[in-house]
């Protein structure tokens, strides 16, 4: 059972909306929060929780990019492709974790750490190139600074280079510090 | 470039300011919603922000008061108000600045746009990746609930406004009100028809009004000091006000600049952008996101306002600017935003899910030097049977990189067709998409 545990979230959840079904993509992306990508079993469940059929569920999750119907990496690197993080060396960033990490076929590192996806705008576009690893942005990436990621990604599973509030260009003081 | 002054980044440009309510409130933050619940009708309200002359900041520039205007005020049942945090166009970043910098400032705009159209619950719609955005919206909204500025009866006056953040999963179209809506309800984020539009026929098929992050921003200010004070700003009457342009590309300093729109292109990118980040100069930019035609250096000096930005043949959009220098191949330039549009069609019409397709495998074969002679001519034909054909705008918005690069550069099409391989030109072979 995917969301046993997490009964006080469903119902608050629930409460939020009038209808039933408009808690679908919340309970997706939370199925994607516990098993680290979006179960057929998962599926079954939501599908229960919301008086849904489990095709309502399935139509709806193949829609959305950021969910997964497979197993993926411990941690989803994902970098932005489209123009304005390219113009500043987005497929050089790109090519490089490749080189590094060699995924297989599938994006994914024999060691089942890193997935490496190439994806459309994050919303970054002044702090390029840039990328999205799980829940966090790192922004102004350089050869260097990936290097450091990667490594305190596999050691920790933290990295302090992550993006903070973000704001460009940066205020001077301690508090305004932006994207690093 | 003239002095002003700034509204909507001025509380977060303040050193030590973190966005937090008790910050919000020395800078003067929730006086607003205390004036309008103290005693101002709600068709007061309405009228102060009409008479403001604010348009919605995501890119279509419909004026936010009469939006909200066309709200039925006998309905019986529910309405809603969805705060649009979907920002998706690439080139744009500034509602995640607005909300990760200074989220009371929406939430107190979204409350008084509640009150105005009579709605007790609002969402706001933010897209997946913007995680750290939506925990600090979160954590605002709890701290506002708290202090008394949200929820049940609020400052005693009977009024009960609810807000709620909904994160999206991962599309462009999701910024489309009615794909926003769609996807609100659970379903995939297809557009819907129009009419019936959302003020009638919303969420759930209730009055419903969408309004983009800045939009709301800008509402406490404008009650606070009148409708009058704001419409004095830019380009009265028709585009008043200050926005937030996105700079980015080959600039000195990207990053978020607001301005009165009665600036140009010039004073946004040579002055508070620096210029160009190396010697190389400027060869193109885009005025208003993705969606917008190209402009050139020839442009620099039209005014940022929606109407100077049309008539230069392009449109002021959502406000991200992106500059590019001498030496950018625009076949790959357009090849690259194509390729976006491919991916982010919903696939409901046919002419731009299957036409956006074809543009990106032509232009794929032009720039691997397997152009053929006929086309430039047939990439024309696409766009034109994609414009005005599809049910949402995002078909006008995609062939916009197309048209204008082959306006401004054909020759640089046609040079890549040139230099195409005799052999390869008559091979059928159809290349495979690669995104």
């Amino acid at each position: 059972m995917v969301f046993e545990k997490h009964r006080d979230t469903i119902e608050d959840l629930l409460s939020r909306y009038p209808v039933k079904r408009s808690a679908l993509l919340p309970l997706l992306n939370l199925a994607q929060r516990e098993e680290g990508y979006v179960s057929e079993d998962a599926m079954r469940e939501i599908a229960d929780i919301l008086d849904i059929t489990l095709p309502q569920v399935f139509e709806t999750a193949t829609f959305y990019t950021m969910l997964s119907l497979k197993p993926i990496g411990k941690f989803h690197i994902q970098v932005c492709r489209s123009l304005m993080c390219a113009l500043v060396g987005a497929d050089d960033l790109l090519a490089g974790l490749r080189t590094q990490l060699e995924p297989g076929a599938d994006g994914t590192t024999a060691d089942r750490q890193f997935t490496v996806s190439a994806v459309e705008c994050l919303g970054s576009c002044a702090t390029g190139p840039m990328m999205q690893i799980n829940d966090d942005y790192y922004e102004r990436l350089t050869r260097e600074k990936v290097g450091r990621i990667v490594s305190d990604l596999r050691q920790t599973g933290d990295c302090s280079l992550k993006s903070g509030p973000f704001m460009i260009p940066e205020r001077t003081d301690a508090a305004g510090a932006g994207p690093p | 470039m003239k002095t002003f002054e700034k509204i909507l980044l001025r509380n977060m440009e303040q050193p030590g300011y973190t966005g937090s309510l008790a910050d919000y409130e020395r800078a003067g933050g929730y006086q607003a919603l205390k004036t309008v619940l103290g005693g101002v009708s709600p068709a007061d309200v309405i009228e102060t922000v009409k008479q403001s002359g604010l348009r919605g900041r995501g890119g279509a520039g419909f004026p936010t008061g009469v939006k909200w205007s066309f709200i039925p005020k006998d309905h019986p049942g529910p309405k809603y108000l969805c705060c649009n945090a979907d920002e998706s166009e690439p080139g744009t970043f500034k509602d995640r600045q607005l909300m990760e910098r200074d989220p009371h400032q929406v939430l107190e705009g979204m409350a008084i746009a509640c009150y105005a159209i009579g709605a007790q619950t609002a969402y706001i719609y933010i897209r997946g990746e913007f995680r750290l955005g939506a925990t600090i919206l979160r954590r605002a909204i709890a701290e506002a609930r708290q202090a008394g500025h949200l929820g049940t009866n609020i400052y005693g006056s009977g009024v009960t406004v609810n807000i709620h953040v909904h994160e999206g999963a991962g599309a462009y179209i999701c910024g489309e009100e009615t794909a926003l809506l769609e996807s609100l309800e659970g379903k995939r984020g297809k557009p819907r028809t129009k009419p019936p539009f959302p003020a009638t026929h919303g969420l759930y098929q209730k009055p419903t009004v969408v309004n983009n992050v800045e939009t709301l921003a800008n509402v406490p200010h404008i009650v606070n000091r009148g409708g009058a004070w704001y419409a004095a700003i830019g380009v009265p009457p028709k585009s008043p006000g200050t926005r937030i342009f996105c700079l980015s590309g080959h600039v000195q300093r990207p990053g978020n600049y607001e301005l009165p729109v009665n600036a140009t292109f010039r004073d946004l990118i040579e002055e508070l952008g620096g210029g160009m980040r190396s010697d190389k100069p400027l060869k193109a930019f885009i005025p208003g996101g993705a969606s917008a035609p190209f402009l050139t250096p020839e442009h620099l000096d039209v005014q940022l306002d929606f109407e100077s930005v049309a008539r230069a043949g392009s449109m002021s959009g959502s406000g991200g600017v992106t500059v590019m220098e001498e030496g950018t191949n625009m076949v790959w330039v357009a090849l690259r935003l194509m390729e976006f549009f491919y991916h982010e069609s919903c696939g409901k019409c046919t002419p731009c899910r299957e036409g956006s397709a074809w543009i990106v495998q032509i232009l794929q074969r032009i720039l691997n030097r397997q152009g053929r002679q006929d086309d430039l001519q047939t990439l024309l034909d696409i766009c034109g049977n994609i414009g005005g054909r599809t049910v949402c705008a995002f078909g006008d918005a995609e062939i916009a990189p197309v048209q204008s690069t082959l306006k401004y550069w054909r020759s640089e099409y046609e040079a890549l067709i040139a230099e195409a391989d005799v052999l390869a030109t008559s091979r059928k072979a159809i290349p495979v998409l690669s995104v």
